[in-house]
């Protein structure tokens, strides 16, 4: 057991904490379009100094980064308050299912563009009656002449309104069992059948979109994995995407602690018993999360997969979040329900963590039927 | 970055739980509790295999490994429930062999390491004129106590200078005493490093008492049947199962972390352990507690194994500073208090 960084994930590090010293863009512009401009150009950057698609094998342009490195990239980034890399799905999900799935002619048009932020991805999973049982999703794509005619509707799409790509997950075959009716598409978002409606949120904020799909085309081409595959595909994207996030997470569930460790002292509540107890047990969540994603690194590094453990972190970050917020509200007493205030907006955002990218009831079900092998519902 | 044991400590923790799981079956382990008794056939087997000085010196009779391999032992300990004199003994041989003298090692850390003359050590409360202990495991066999005081140095004492009231708790699997001592002869060494692996040690036990409640609570789930099916289908008890694992295992991710603190970065090790203890305390009971709900009505039987598991958890959880204690430990050495920087 050692838990201080070899020599070589040290020099990563230090090498990269350098580099975002002398490159950070600070502060984000407040307007969306501009700050969105802005984590472009920050991507391009990264891109630049090869940190962009960390985990990608260097023949696709990536870093070919351990685990543990990419863990690095998440704290340090966080640890900087530098913003995360514009293309944030495309870098965490589209590029890996293109490398794992797709073919050559694919990897070769679709990967670049990525790492350099030139074509922004977008996610087309979630349907307004598809929550959690998503592959009940409904969206149909009929092939007609040689290429796709896809209708549906998606909804909690990001970056819809700037993408130009979507990982859309449709149903070409409703006669099987709705695992293996599924494909998974690239469908280009500059098309009139396709419509961007933006979301709001309890924060007041369009983070999310809706996509109204109809008769949208799609070729033939465009399909990775194979028609019918699509929920294997998608499902190898998801364990990607918890498997990493769990430190980057931590960092920054630390980083907004210290935070709140401020205001109760301004607030003048730092001896105050049950505000020090509430603290002194977010700090042991926050220190959980974050050994329990350090210790799940080792283990996927070991075996080689991300196993289902990789549900562990999403969901402790997601309540670690909320009643860390929680507190800050608590705190800040009759001052709470104010808009003007960060405290307020990460309050009502933090509802959101035990929803987005699986809701705590969908891990806690995976927990129980695949590591703990306990019978299924259904 | 490796957050696992070395192929040598995955021998131990292999070798540990085989020999456990035979010597303590559940009839053996039930016949020993309800007798109030320890099993000295096999305390005296450990000894031979060295476990209780694993990790005092060896110029002391020990073997001189670390507080990972001690933990490691811990957690067996606790997944088995073994009814055995080791923590009480292993927390005194921590605290002589950081803060004891050399003539102090040379004294007692031999009888520790060879499990012959046994320690235990006396936490003192501040009621009475602080002067009393009033949860000391073992302190009726052991032959050295060390007395932690409210305030100042550790010291110790012979078994024989101090008041010891043994003392009937829940916790048939292990024996505790009041004690009542004055004086003796301090330790003026830095007591920290010992004294804190203690709480990390009872953290590893409460881990493993977790991880046992934690499968039998899924063993049951996975086999009774009720409104025509298994209740490990429904939700209500598969998501509290869930629960048990997160809980089970951030026990351990804090308690590796604290122990490898002692071993390699010992300026971590207060947080690290109080962190670890106030975590595994309120784990122990809560997984314990909720194995017996996903138990219902033959969990709540003596005839059921539970309820033995479940005690030794509730105990373990006041033992070395309460999760209260060691929050409130948390929040100030994470800088809660801090006073402002001045301008």
């Amino acid at each position: 057991m050692d838990l201080t960084l070899s020599p070589t994930e040290q020099s990563f590090r230090d090498e990269l904490r350098a580099w975002i010293e002398e490159n950070h863009p600070g502060e984000e512009p407040k307007d969306d379009d501009e700050a969105f401009e802005f984590r472009r150009d920050w991507q391009r950057k990264l891109h630049e100094a090869g940190y962009a698609g960390l985990s990608w094998p260097e023949e696709y342009g990536g870093r070919g980064a351990t685990l543990i490195e990419q863990a690095i990239f998440g704290e340090e980034l966080t640890r900087a308050k530098a913003p995360s890399p514009v293309n944030v799905l495309g870098l965490a999900m589209g590029g890996p299912v293109v490398i794992a799935h797709g073919t050559e002619e694919q990897k070769e048009r679709y990967l670049e563009p990525i790492l350099s932020a030139e074509e922004i991805w977008c996610q087309g999973f979630s349907e307004p009656e598809s929550g959690s049982d998503l592959a009940s999703l409904k969206t149909k794509a009929v092939k007609s002449n040689g290429e796709w005619v896809v209708t549906g509707q998606k909804v909690w799409t990001s970056f819809a309104h700037k993408a130009k790509w979507c990982m859309l997950v449709a149903r070409t075959d409703p006669a099987v069992p709705k695992h293996q009716g599924l494909t998974y598409f690239l469908m280009d978002m500059e098309q009139d059948a396709v419509q961007v409606r933006p979301l709001q949120q309890i924060t007041g904020d369009p983070e999310f979109n809706e996509l109204f799909i109809e008769e949208a085309r799609i070729p033939d081409e465009n399909v990775v994995g194979g028609v019918g595959n699509g929920w294997t595909v998608a499902i190898t994207t998801l364990m990607h995407e918890r498997a990493g996030l769990g430190a980057g997470a931590a960092a920054s569930v630390r980083i907004a602690l210290g935070q709140l460790m401020e205001l109760a002292r301004e607030r003048g509540v730092a001896d105050d018993p049950v505000i020090r107890q509430r603290i002194g047990q977010l700090y042991i969540e926050a220190e959980a999360l974050r050994l329990n994603s350090w210790r799940g690194l080792t283990q996927i590094m070991k075996k080689g997969q991300p196993g289902p453990e990789g549900s562990l972190p999403k969901w402790q970050w997601a309540e670690t979040n909320q009643a860390l917020t929680e507190l800050a509200m608590d705190i800040r007493g009759e001052e709470g329900p104010a808009s003007d205030s960060e405290w307020t907006y990460r309050f009502l955002r933090a509802r959101g963590n035990s929803i987005e990218g699986g809701t705590t009831e969908v891990l806690k079900n995976i927990i129980a039927e695949r590591v703990l092998g306990l019978p299924k519902l259904r | 970055m490796n957050f696992d044991f070395s192929d040598d400590q995955h021998a131990i923790k292999r070798t540990a739980s085989e020999l456990l799981a035979e010597r303590f079956k559940p009839e053996k382990l039930r016949e020993l509790a309800e007798g109030g008794r320890y099993d000295d056939e096999v305390w005296k087997e450990l000894c031979e295999l060295g476990w209780p000085g694993i990790f005092v010196e060896e110029a002391y009779g020990g073997q001189g490994l670390g507080v990972v391999e001690l933990i490691i032992l811990m957690e067996e300990l606790g997944y088995a429930l073994a009814p055995l004199p080791f923590l009480s003994n292993a927390a005194a041989g921590l605290v002589l062999q950081a803060a004891g003298s050399e003539e102090q090692k040379e004294r007692w850390l031999p009888g520790i390491a060879s499990g012959e003359a046994r320690g235990t050590v006396a936490v003192m409360r501040e009621r009475d004129g602080g002067n009393e202990a009033p949860l000391v495991p073992d302190a009726d066999s052991a032959q050295v106590i060390v007395v932690l005081p409210c305030e100042g140095p550790p010291a110790v004492i012979e078994a024989s200078e101090a008041e010891i009231e043994p003392l009937e708790t829940i916790d048939a699997t292990r024996r505790y005493a009041r004690v009542r001592a004055e004086g003796g002869d301090a330790l003026e060494g830095d007591a920290a490093p010992g004294q804190f692996a203690m709480p990390v040690a009872v953290a590893a036990e409460l881990t493993g008492v977790a991880q046992r409640a934690l499968e039998m609570a899924v063993d049951y789930a996975r086999e009774r049947e009720q409104f025509g099916r298994k209740i490990g289908a429904y939700q209500a008890v598969s998501h509290r199962c869930a629960q048990m694992m997160l809980e089970t295992e951030s026990a351990r991710s804090t308690t590796y972390y604290a122990a490898w603190t002692a071993d390699a970065e010992p300026e971590s090790l207060p947080l690290a352990a109080s962190m670890a203890k106030a975590y595994a305390s309120d784990t122990g009971w809560r997984v314990t507690a909720s194995a017996l709900q996903v138990l219902g009505g033959i969990g709540f039987t003596w005839e059921h194994d539970l309820h033995f598991f479940l005690k030794r958890a509730r105990v373990d959880g006041t033992l070395y500073g309460t999760a209260r204690e060691h929050r409130d430990a948390v929040a100030r050495l994470a800088g809660l208090s801090r006073e402002p920087a001045p301008a």
